[in-house]
């Protein structure tokens, strides 16, 4: 069935219309790739699917697992198991990262109406999440990102994703400034949590990361659309050609 | 500075309109405010019975005769521009009785705020000593304790040399709480001695709307190591008054720590001062938490009286509703080569105001003067307001100063992180709270009094949401 459902999405940022009539619908258990030219409106989409301020939907509908998102707050969307992996990831000097994960862990299980999880228990969940991810334990003891390389940043994304265990997880742009190394780290977190029960949406540039992160469905998003949608091959193809063509066709 | 460019527009306007501006000052300062004249008339019938033999009777005097002729501080006195103690102070409250039982039965449960630190409590009830309720048995070697009436009343010679020293007594706060003191502590850590558990001075203010005044003295000798936190307690909805001056000695490569937490009730009116003279190679902390009283004014009067000397001074404030807190704090470095480090946080809710004014100054002898300040706000409203006033005076060539001050709003951005991974926005911005006051927290080296201090903006933050 599908777990997110977008129709006819329009949406602003100061007023400018950015995106313009999206449709997309991800079923349980699929990898989407959305590829296309920078200013399409990629990362528009993933702030108004996690409802950051100022990202402001104007018409059409996102249902995830059925329920209006627009309804609800970020943190409720969170906790219903949207999760969006950041293309910048905020450092948060001050508060201390393992703080953050408990905080936001056992936010998210309350909500849920589950038990918060004791010290012992989250320690214990937390070190066997990031030895799986082959994350420092030294990184956890620092304020959240602060000091972090890019790299880092982003594998601290992959823990937190890791964590939480959405069943929708968004990654924009996670690619972006990555090397190869540390793009096969990300890569092979992201494969870890795939299952029949879990989504993602994987928002990039590029077909590189395509490469560990096979996805399911390939849309081409242009000028707030998804002007195509194939399978893999689209990628590579995209790859070869560019994304000219489909530029002047979102312009038609 | 603000006070030069004051005078700068007395200068451009007219001669004549000058004069009006000060024949009607003048005016203004022979107009006495109910408070003053109540103060005045507290003072005439007290006199005769405060403690003290002829040379603390001439001080009180001398102090009085300052408030006399100064009157109490207003906006236009630069000091106090944004405390206006005038308008602020609409009576003054009769000097508190010594208190009864039921006080001191109240007063026993007080100072929980340090949780499971273990202290070495000293209880003051309506500005009085109290012992039964102190821990005054079993003293470490080294250190001497007292109550400074009883120090008064014995004319004791070494208290009146010390007593007034280090406090301006230009200053106003400073001058009626030299001639109204009635008890306090007295305290003497010896040289070389280390004094493991904190020394904790209790203030307790009675359930009645009364005045007090205390005074202490503290001597940390060479090399000595002591921990002193005062805490500042009372009822809420009583609008008593706390005027609070510490004297603190601290010697050549002594170490000391103070920590002054500010929990008066709601409508408390909290006039405190802490005035320090440090020796050379000393280490000297110093934090002041505040989240109570209607009315707070905290000054900080410290001199860097020898080299090589490390100083960290830091405040936390956290207000609301129509509170008013002013940190007001002067550093003078007066010795060569020694580093201050001033860090004062305020967070500011509802229509509360917050202020810091701090001073840094270096003498012409204090080269390699490393100093840097940093005071920030945060506002939780749109109605709060904080006023920054950092200022700078350097009269020597090879230092190192600097001051900074940011005014801002919770970071949207930072939150929406939060928010996304899960965390509610009110916990969301209770985390990020935390972590702005903890850059100043994390100064106060004794874990214990940094974790109960953290747990008391859990406290303030929860009652916020």
């Amino acid at each position: 069935m599908a777990l997110l459902e977008i129709k006819n999405l329009h949406a602003e940022i100061d007023g400018k219309e950015i995106i313009k009539g999206l449709e997309l619908t991800v079923n349980a258990g699929e990898v989407h790739a959305i590829m296309g030219p920078n200013g399409s409106g990629k990362s528009t989409l993933a702030y108004v699917l996690a409802g950051k301020d100022g990202y402001q939907p104007t018409s059409g509908e996102v249902r995830f697992d059925g329920k209006n998102i627009f309804d609800m707050a970020p943190d409720e969307r969170a906790a219903a198991g949207l999760f969006l992996a950041f293309q910048y990831p905020l450092e948060i000097p001050g508060v201390a990262t393992m703080t953050f994960l408990r905080t936001a862990l056992n936010a998210q299980r309350k909500k849920r109406g589950e038990a918060e999880l004791s010290t012992p228990e989250f320690l214990k969940k937390v070190r066997e999440v990031a030895k799986k991810l082959g994350i420092e334990q030294e990184m956890l003891r620092r304020a959240v990102n602060v000091g972090f390389s890019g790299g880092e940043k982003k594998r601290n994304e992959i823990l937190q994703m890791a964590l939480l265990e959405p069943r929708l997880a968004v990654l924009d742009e996670t690619d972006s400034g990555l090397d190869i190394d540390a793009l096969k780290i990300v890569a092979d977190g992201v494969n870890q949590l795939r299952g029949p029960g879990r989504s993602f949406v994987v928002i990039t540039h590029y077909q590189r990361l395509l490469n560990y992160i096979v996805p399911d469905v390939v849309h081409v998003l242009s000028r707030g659309r998804i002007v195509k949608t194939g399978g893999k091959e689209l990628a590579l193809e995209l790859e070869a050609r560019g994304y000219a063509e489909y530029q002047e066709e979102a312009a038609a | 500075m603000p006070s030069i460019r004051r005078k700068r527009r007395l200068e451009l306007s007219s001669l004549a309109a000058s004069e009006v501006e000060m024949n009607a000052m003048a005016d203004v300062k022979v107009m006495k405010t109910a408070a003053e004249t109540a103060l005045a008339q507290e003072f005439a019938q007290a006199r005769a019975r405060l403690a003290g033999g002829p040379a603390i009777a001439e001080k009180r005097a001398a102090a009085f005769d300052v408030f006399a002729r100064e009157g109490l501080p207003h906006r236009r006195v630069e000091d106090w521009k944004y405390t206006d103690l005038r308008a602020l102070m609409r009576e003054a409250k009769p000097l508190a009785s010594p208190p009864d039982a039921a006080a001191k039965a109240r007063a026993k449960t007080a100072g929980a705020v340090l949780g499971d630190v273990e202290t070495r409590r000293l209880v003051f009830v309506d500005g009085a000593f109290v012992p039964e309720l102190s821990d005054v048995a079993a003293l470490e070697k080294g250190l001497t304790l007292g109550s400074l009436a009883d120090a008064l009343a014995d004319n004791d010679p070494a208290l009146t040399a010390h007593l007034g020293t280090l406090a301006p007594a230009s200053d106003v706060a400073v001058a009626l709480n030299t001639a109204l003191m009635g008890d306090g502590a007295v305290i003497r850590v010896a040289a070389g001695s280390t004094i493991e558990r904190p020394l904790h001075l209790v203030f307790v203010a009675g359930a009645k709307p009364a005045a007090s005044f205390v005074r202490s003295l503290v001597v940390v000798e060479q090399g000595a190591r002591v921990m002193l936190i005062e805490s500042h307690v009372g009822p809420a909805a009583t609008d008593y008054q706390v005027n609070a001056a510490l004297e603190l000695f601290v010697g050549d490569e002594a170490h000391v720590d103070h920590v002054k937490i500010i929990g008066e009730g709601s409508d408390a009116l909290h006039v405190s001062t802490l005035a320090t003279v440090i020796g050379a190679r000393a280490r000297f902390n110093a934090f002041t938490f505040t989240t109570g009283g209607a009315v707070v004014r905290n000054q900080l009067f410290l001199k860097f009286d020898g080299e090589g000397t490390v100083a960290g001074i830091r405040g936390a404030t956290l207000i609301k509703g129509k509170q008013h807190a002013d940190t007001t704090l002067v550093a003078n470095h007066i010795a060569r080569g020694c580093q201050s480090r001033e860090v004062f946080k305020s967070v500011l809710d509802g229509e509360a105001h917050g202020v810091f004014q701090g001073r840094i100054i270096v003498k012409p002898g204090a080269q390699q003067t490393d100093a840097k300040m940093m005071t920030r706000a945060l506002l939780l409203s749109d109605r709060a307001e904080a006023d920054n006033k950092p200022e700078l005076e350097i009269f020597a060539d090879d230092v190192q100063c600097g001051h900074g001050a940011t005014v801002g709003a919770i970071d949207p951005e930072l939150k929406f992180y939060l928010m996304a991974r899960g965390i509610p926005a009110a916990e969301a911005e209770a985390l990020l709270i935390q972590a702005f006051l903890g850059e100043a927290v994390e100064g106060i080296e004794h874990a214990g009094v940094r974790e109960a201090l953290m747990d008391q903006v859990a406290a303030w933050l929860k009652a916020r949401a």
